[in-house]
């Protein structure tokens, strides 16, 4: 599963290299107190990170400032700031170009500066981790949380992750290290939550002892050469199809994108063994869901509680990766419901869209409630959401 | 009224520690085993710009964050809040529970008439506390305000032990602590006002006590009841 002649060692801050699943599934956990930035900064503590690059200036969380402590501390190896968003993505790549276990952050409009490195690093297969604490992205300045910017992420070839909570954060980020450099996937992976609710927010979360970490990154493992000029995907940069020929470079490119899309598609028998499923379900066969990811399945969570109250009985399905997209689990687990709701921190509205594109009887579903700009949610908007949605619909009946 | 939730809404300016009230209090309640939650809600970080934060407080698992729209308690940091509108909300106190509870920094009443009648149809009650008098009386500074705050609130609900308070101050100012710039910054400040860390300490803990008991003893003598417990 990973670099297996190192585990049992010691690194040279005398952690534990662990297998995997062992620490993931069986090495003892502790309860703490941490906002979600301080979660991030213990994951990487335990990821035998080689290097990361930081652009704390973005209104994002104190994560990158947190991973600085980790390099003087000597858990990581190597970590400067970049000039800029872009700038950072680009030297990510040189990093993991050469063979190191890469990972950064960013948020909001530093996402968007930086985006055009994201399908490049797909293509190029480099198994970097980007931690988008998703903010807003429009102008004038937002620091607020918003979901927008995740729209954007979903074609570029990255795996895409969604934590709900600071537990979500700090498995995904394990965990997505994992599931990222198989050999069959091999591809970057961006592990989201939403800015605020849980990187500026105190939650409870087990961790793993921070003596035990994971295996270092083998980039022997790599289906590409690394850094070889001769080779795909550096040839493909350094020398464009397209000089030679329209036709070969539409066939190349072409077939390239597939592979990207299909190693994505690949990595679900990995992400099903660490993540226990790209979806969770509860209360399925309820006739009302609520389908959703991030923060809005927590708010989803305190809706159900008040509406159980209330005497209405509503299911849950949280979505925890967003590419690879669980398509035939949603459609599964929404196959008997009546209603199915989709609540957004976004005023896009983009994974009501997603769902609407995938489940039969697609008017079954309630692209909102939304919020946008950074506002909450409160459960008591999602409910009143789903009872005014429901008597408009006895209305439209009693009149049929 | 017994509650299994108590949901705390914190307003108040930049500079007066209003984000560090929240997470002590939610410190404090984990120590005690309650489930709780504490997070922020601000613009830039800047004095005297609004500051608010919230923290759940309950029995069960809580999942609900972000800005807290629907407050059991109100807590208001410096008139300013009040008088000059600095709050995220307008009135107030916009989203109070009936039979909720506003604790208020004055030392003189800053509601107006209608405010007043307004929160007489909520059924809610009203607490002032002079905090920044009792944190400049009792430590010197303050910058100790926002203790005299956590104080009262814990006093009059018991969400929250002295003994926890202890704790979660310790935790948050006898060892190296995660904060943003203009946190930072203030923390030292608060720092260079006392010798030692162990008397920044002790004098934070007198004002959360002094307040813890000052408000307890008015619940007492209005027979004001808003607790966490099981029913």
């Amino acid at each position: 599963m990973a670099n297996t002649p190192l585990i049992g060692t010691k690194n040279k801050k005398g952690q534990v290299y662990t297998d995997p699943n062992h620490l993931f599934f069986e090495a003892p956990r502790e309860s703490h107190f941490l906002t979600g930035s301080e979660i991030i900064k213990e994951a990487i503590k335990r990821s035998s990170c080689d290097m990361s690059i930081a652009y704390p200036i973005t209104p994002q969380s104190e994560a990158a400032a947190l991973i600085g402590e980790l390099f003087a501390e000597g858990y990581v190896d190597i970590y400067s700031r970049g000039a800029n968003e872009f700038d950072v993505m680009s030297i990510c790549a040189g990093g993991s170009f050469g063979g190191s276990r890469v990972f950064t952050t960013t948020a909001g409009p530093g996402t968007l500066r930086a985006m055009e490195n994201f399908p490049m690093w797909a293509g190029s297969r480099l198994p970097i981790q980007v931690c988008i604490t998703c903010r807003g992205i429009n102008s004038p300045l937002s620091i607020q949380p918003d979901t927008l910017e995740l729209y954007y992420m979903l074609e570029t070839g990255c795996l895409l992750w969604h934590a709900e909570t600071a537990q979500d954060l700090f498995d995904f980020i394990l965990k997505g290290f994992i599931v990222a450099e198989q050999p069959d996937v091999h591809l970057p992976i961006a592990v989201a939550c939403d800015g605020f609710f849980v990187t500026h927010t105190k939650d409870v979360v087990l961790m793993t002892p921070d003596d035990m970490c994971l295996p270092r990154y083998d980039p022997y493992r790599s289906p590409v050469p690394c850094m070889d000029m001769e080779c795909p995907p550096v040839r493909m940069m350094r020398d464009p199809f397209v000089m030679k020929s329209n036709y070969i470079s539409y066939a190349t490119h072409a077939s390239w994108q597939q592979e990207v899309r299909a190693a994505v598609e690949r990595s679900r028998k990995h992400t099903e063994a660490l993540l226990g499923g790209l979806i969770d379900v509860e209360n399925g066969d309820a006739e009302i869901l609520l389908v959703s990811s991030g923060t809005a399945i927590s708010q989803s969570r305190e809706a159900i509680a008040l509406m159980k109250d209330e005497g209405l009985d509503v299911g849950l399905v949280k979505i925890k990766t967003l590419r690879p997209f669980p398509t035939a689990e949603i459609k599964a687990a929404t196959r008997n419901a009546k209603k199915i709701f989709v609540p957004e921190f976004n005023v896009a509205g983009w994974l009501g869209r997603e769902i609407k594109a995938i489940v039969e009887d697609n008017q079954r579903v309630v692209a909102g409630p939304h919020v946008g700009g950074g506002m909450t949610m409160p459960p008591e908007v999602i409910m009143e959401r789903i009872v005014r949605t429901l008597k408009a619909d006895k209305e439209e009946l009693a009149h049929v | 009224m017994i509650k299994r939730r108590l949901n705390i809404r914190m307003s108040g300016l930049g500079g007066q520690g209003v984000v560090t009230s929240a997470h002590v209090l939610a410190m404090a309640a984990s120590k005690e085993n309650k489930w709780a939650i504490s997070n922020p809600f601000f613009g830039a970080e800047k004095r005297m710009a609004p500051a608010e934060a919230y923290t759940r407080v309950g029995l069960d698992r809580i999942y609900d964050r972000g800005e807290l729209v629907y407050p059991d308690v109100i807590i208001v940091f410096h008139p300013q809040v009040i008088t000059m509108q600095k709050s995220y909300t307008a009135p107030f106190y916009d989203g109070l529970k009936e039979n909720g509870l506003l604790i208020i920094n004055s030392d003189i009443p800053l509601l107006t008439k209608e405010d007043k009648q307004r929160l007489v149809d909520l059924n809610a009650s009203t607490f002032y506390i002079p905090a920044t008098k009792y944190a400049i009386d009792i430590a010197g500074t303050e910058l100790s305000t926002n203790m005299a705050l956590i104080g009262s609130v814990s006093g009059i609900t018991g969400c929250v032990s002295m003994k926890s308070l202890d704790l979660a101050l310790q935790d948050r100012f006898g060892k190296k602590y995660v904060a943003s710039g203009g946190t930072a910054t203030l923390d030292e400040a608060i720092k260079k006002k006392f010798a030692k860390k162990e008397q920044l300490l002790s004098k934070n803990l007198a004002v959360v006590d002094y307040a813890y008991k000052a408000a307890g003893t008015w619940a007492n003598e209005n027979k004001y009841e808003l607790m966490v417990a099981a029913a």
